[in-house]
């Protein structure tokens, strides 16, 4: 039975996976070139399991120690977990003590195959979702460590290399433009951040933007509503 | 930062991490439908969060001697190789490498 689901489940994991090598190894050359040793990438990826946030990480790591700050901007990166979580609510049920790993490794990629892909019936619904999200950690972790590892060997200016997380962010950003009618969720969390920026300096922004998203999000909620109805 | 400061960081990234993915499931038992509005701002949210990480990328640059032009110009170059190639690796991986070779050439 385990052995149905995880055949079933391994094609649909093909893509992520040279995504999250290339992602990974990219994240983990990044910790290394930062003076990290290869342990680092290697622990976060497996326990934090949440690639936007580990790269933001190593920025918090290089920064003065603020832990407050931190748990509120991981909040914030991650809301969209609460979201999936959410969607997830239905689909979790009834698989047992995998629910709890399932919930663990709760990824975009892992939920956006989860929450799409309805396996086979022949297929146990719980295994399937378990290897999907086992799969797709295992490339996340394996491509970190070995890209820290490739830091060990491979020795060029790696200056600038840090841009990899602001593209990675860009290109999120056109894709969910393209993907969605609607741009005023985009447009709210680049003006609102930005014009905190600007008034609060680049130490103390970001708590600051997130207030006013959430705000900005809770005055124009009938008005959203109703553009979204038609 | 120290090492026992650098693994507080993470362990508290952790808990963050693990309370937005466990916390719907933990208030909504199963049975119970969330209210219209959590999930609201779990519809707009996701998108919102996207468009604050690209300013907090370039929270340093906009004040740095180049005011982020290096930035501005490997930004220009992804969206128009996305639009165009619509690759998301090659976006990423050649547009890192176009601000490495700024910054090391022209932008030092």
């Amino acid at each position: 039975m385990k052995m149905k689901a995880f055949k079933a489940a391994l094609p649909y994991t093909i893509p992520i996976c040279i995504g999250f090598l290339f992602l990974g190894m990219s994240y983990g050359f990044l910790m290394k070139s930062k003076g990290f040793s290869f342990v680092y990438p290697m622990l976060m990826s497996f326990f934090i399991f949440a690639g936007s946030m580990e790269f933001v990480t190593v920025n918090l790591l290089l920064s003065a120690f603020n832990p407050l700050y931190a748990f509120f901007l991981t909040l914030m990166v991650n809301a969209r977990h609460l979201f999936y979580g959410l969607s997830m609510l239905e689909k979790y049920k009834n698989v047992g003590w995998k629910k709890l790993y399932l919930i663990y490794g709760m990824c975009d990629e892992s939920f956006t195959i989860n929450c799409t892909v309805t396996p086979p019936p022949d297929i146990d619904k719980g295994w399937f979702m378990f290897f999907v999200t086992a799969l797709n950690q295992i490339y996340w972790v394996c491509g970190a460590t070995l890209g820290a590892l490739l830091g060990y060997v491979i020795h060029f200016n790696t200056k600038g290399i840090e841009f990899v997380m602001t593209a990675l962010f860009v290109v999120m950003f056109i894709n969910q433009w393209e993907e969605n009618k609607s741009h005023r969720p985009a447009y709210t969390g680049l003006g609102c951040t930005l014009i905190c920026l600007l008034l609060f300096g680049s130490e103390l922004f970001i708590l600051p933007a997130m207030a006013l998203i959430v705000l900005c999000f809770t005055l124009t909620k009938k008005k959203y509503m109703k553009e979204a109805e038609q | 930062m120290t090492t026992a400061q650098g693994i507080v960081t993470i362990l508290v990234v952790v808990l963050g991490t693990m309370l937005t993915r466990f916390l719907p499931f933990l208030i909504f038992p199963e049975g119970k439908t969330p209210p219209p509005y959590i999930t609201y701002l779990g519809t707009v949210l996701p998108y919102a969060v996207i468009g604050l990480l690209v300013v907090y990328c370039l929270k340093d640059a906009i004040y740095s001697p180049f005011h982020g032009l290096p930035e501005l110009v490997a930004i220009g170059f992804i969206v128009i190789l996305h639009k165009w190639k619509k690759n998301t690796l090659l976006s990423i991986g050649a547009g890192t490498l176009l601000y490495m070779v700024l910054v090391q050439t022209c932008f030092q």
